[in-house]
């Protein structure tokens, strides 16, 4: 078991993603950076599907209640073992009494904390990932008690180290398709959204990133339809937002683009004020 | 003789089926009967779908191969034959005191109506619901009488409460939690639209039918002190 004795500015628990309950408009939820979870989970020889804990801006202070090995992954927070900082992606060996602490921010946004069997908070509609109204719970709170797997397997510390290439932090390519409503955009717009050196305001979090540069919009409104993690909408004063992994199930703004797989990963791992462009495919 | 729904790769993993744009009930039927079809007949390759009122995505667990569009174009063919979709009239409790129904006297002056008359034309309509979104069990209901279609606030309220039952233009609904919300609230329905320790959180679908029943303040306390026991009221719908 887990004690979060300090949760951070926000950190949640989070698995693959509720899948199949988007009808009932639930959304798929999931870790923001669903590469470096994975990563985790790799190392850790976890289950694809096993939860790990995402933490946003470092700030957390975790308590290990028992022995497990533990991998941490994505942004660098400079994480510390009883003090002494440990490699990223990388399995280390965690002994009862000991405490994870995070300290200086060197990139990212967004670090994962893998364990051995995952952390087994429970389930609601077959998964684990933090979404209100969903889970009794929506960020880690102080005091609170993860349970985690059982250690079954006995990992290697790994003195090896998984190399994530650096572009994955640092990018301001964000690879995407065209969106259903592309086709609705004239050549000026067009130009706009491929050339324009964005960058994202404020307003962003696990529901969606807004940008802060605008682009002239003379489109009609649309009939409500399905949108998804990655899809870029056109709102009617101009601003693009880019729907994150908490995005609603169903939207009203005009679909332009819809970002790669990896590419939601890379922007999962920027935040207010990065740059980003457009690479239409 | 509906138009033939059209067919597009969205994204890596998706691909979206759009019919005419237009609201109607007999798009959203074969909507319905097409989605429950593939879901029968495609379950081991599909991870989830989306409805919305003229369009269905179909997610795939993995990348669609480039036959996987013609497969659909033939099964949709299949549709009205094959599938039988059981759709419901649930009967939803609402309390229009103004307790609950806080904006219905201003939306009542601003219709020219009383606030009898608005209570009484929104739970004589039946309603059709379209599709699920904005809000986990948020139901997208078509069938608001013209005279009851009123502007959203100026400013949205931060804190609508769970169950509210609100019109916002043409449309109305229930906030199933509580939410940022800039529609009228005129009550306040006391059963829960989602609820997780439920085996089906949802209990309304894409093509069923709902009515208001108006309750009074007693009734609602009752309903409330039940505590999720209490059973929606529902018959089973025939074409």
């Amino acid at each position: 078991m887990i004690n979060v004795r300090t949760p951070g500015i926000y950190s949640t628990v989070q698995d693959s993603g509720r899948k199949g309950y988007r009808k009932i408009g639930v959304p798929v939820s999931g870790a923001m950076d669903a590469f470096a979870a994975n990563l985790a989970n790799q190392l850790l020889q976890n289950h694809e599907d096993a939860a790990v804990i995402e933490v946003t801006f470092g700030g957390c202070i975790l308590e290990f209640l028992c022995d497990t090995f533990l991998c941490i992954t994505g942004a660098d927070f400079s994480p510390k073992l009883n003090e002494v900082p440990i490699k990223l992606n990388s399995v280390q060996k965690v002994m009862k009494g000991m405490v994870l602490s995070f300290g200086k921010r060197n990139y990212g946004v967004r670090t994962y904390i893998g364990v051995s069997g995952g952390i087994q908070t429970e389930r609601f509609l077959n998964s684990r990932s933090f979404y209100k109204g969903i889970t009794p719970h929506f960020t880690l709170k102080r005091g609170m008690i993860l349970p985690i797997g059982s250690l079954e397997k006995q990992l290697h510390q790994s003195l090896a180290v998984v190399k994530v290439k650096q572009p994955h932090f640092s990018s301001e390519k964000i690879s995407c398709f065209k969106g259903p409503e592309f086709g609705l955009l004239s050549h000026e717009q067009i130009l706009l959204l491929q050339d324009t050196v964005f960058t994202i305001s404020s307003d962003n979090s696990r529901m969606g990133y807004q940008l802060n540069e605008t682009i002239p919009n003379t489109f009609d409104s649309m009939l409500t339809s399905g949108v998804l993690p990655g899809t870029v909408q056109l709102t009617p004063s101009g601003k693009l937002i880019v729907l994150m992994r908490d995005c609603q199930v169903t939207g009203g703004y005009p679909r332009v683009l819809q970002l790669s797989e990896n590419a939601i990963n890379i922007l999962a791992q920027k935040t207010t004020g990065d740059r980003l462009r457009f690479l239409v495919q | 003789m509906l138009k033939k729904p059209t067919y597009t790769l969205f994204g890596e993993r998706t691909i979206l089926i759009a019919w005419e744009a237009l609201i109607s009930e007999a798009i959203i039927k074969d909507i319905t009967q097409f989605e429950q079809l593939v879901q029968s007949e495609k379950s081991e390759v599909i991870e989830d779908s989306v409805i919305g009122y003229n369009s269905l995505l179909l997610i795939y667990k993995k990348a669609p191969d480039a036959a996987e569009i013609a497969s659909l174009k033939t099964l949709y063919k299949r549709r009205t034959t094959s599938v039988d979709v059981e759709n419901f009239l649930w009967k939803i409790p609402v309390c229009y005191d103004i307790k609950f129904g806080v904006d219905l006297e201003e939306l009542a002056k601003g219709l020219q109506l009383t606030p009898e008359e608005v209570i009484q034309k929104h739970s004589n309509a039946i309603y059709h619901v379209y599709f699920i979104g904005f809000l986990p069990g948020f139901l997208y209901l078509g069938g608001l009488e013209k005279g009851l279609h009123f502007p959203r606030k100026a400013t949205p309220r931060l804190a609508v409460s769970k169950g509210a039952v609100a019109i916002g233009g043409s449309q109305t609904g229930i906030y199933p939690q509580q939410s940022a919300g800039g529609w009228n609230i005129i009550g306040s329905t006391p059963i829960s639209l989602f609820d997780i320790s439920k085996e089906a959180p949802c209990f309304a679908k894409s093509g069923d039918k709902i009515q208001f029943v108006p309750i009074g303040l007693s009734e609602y306390a009752s309903i409330m002190a039940q505590k999720g026991a209490y059973e929606v009221t529902k018959t089973l719908l025939h074409d």
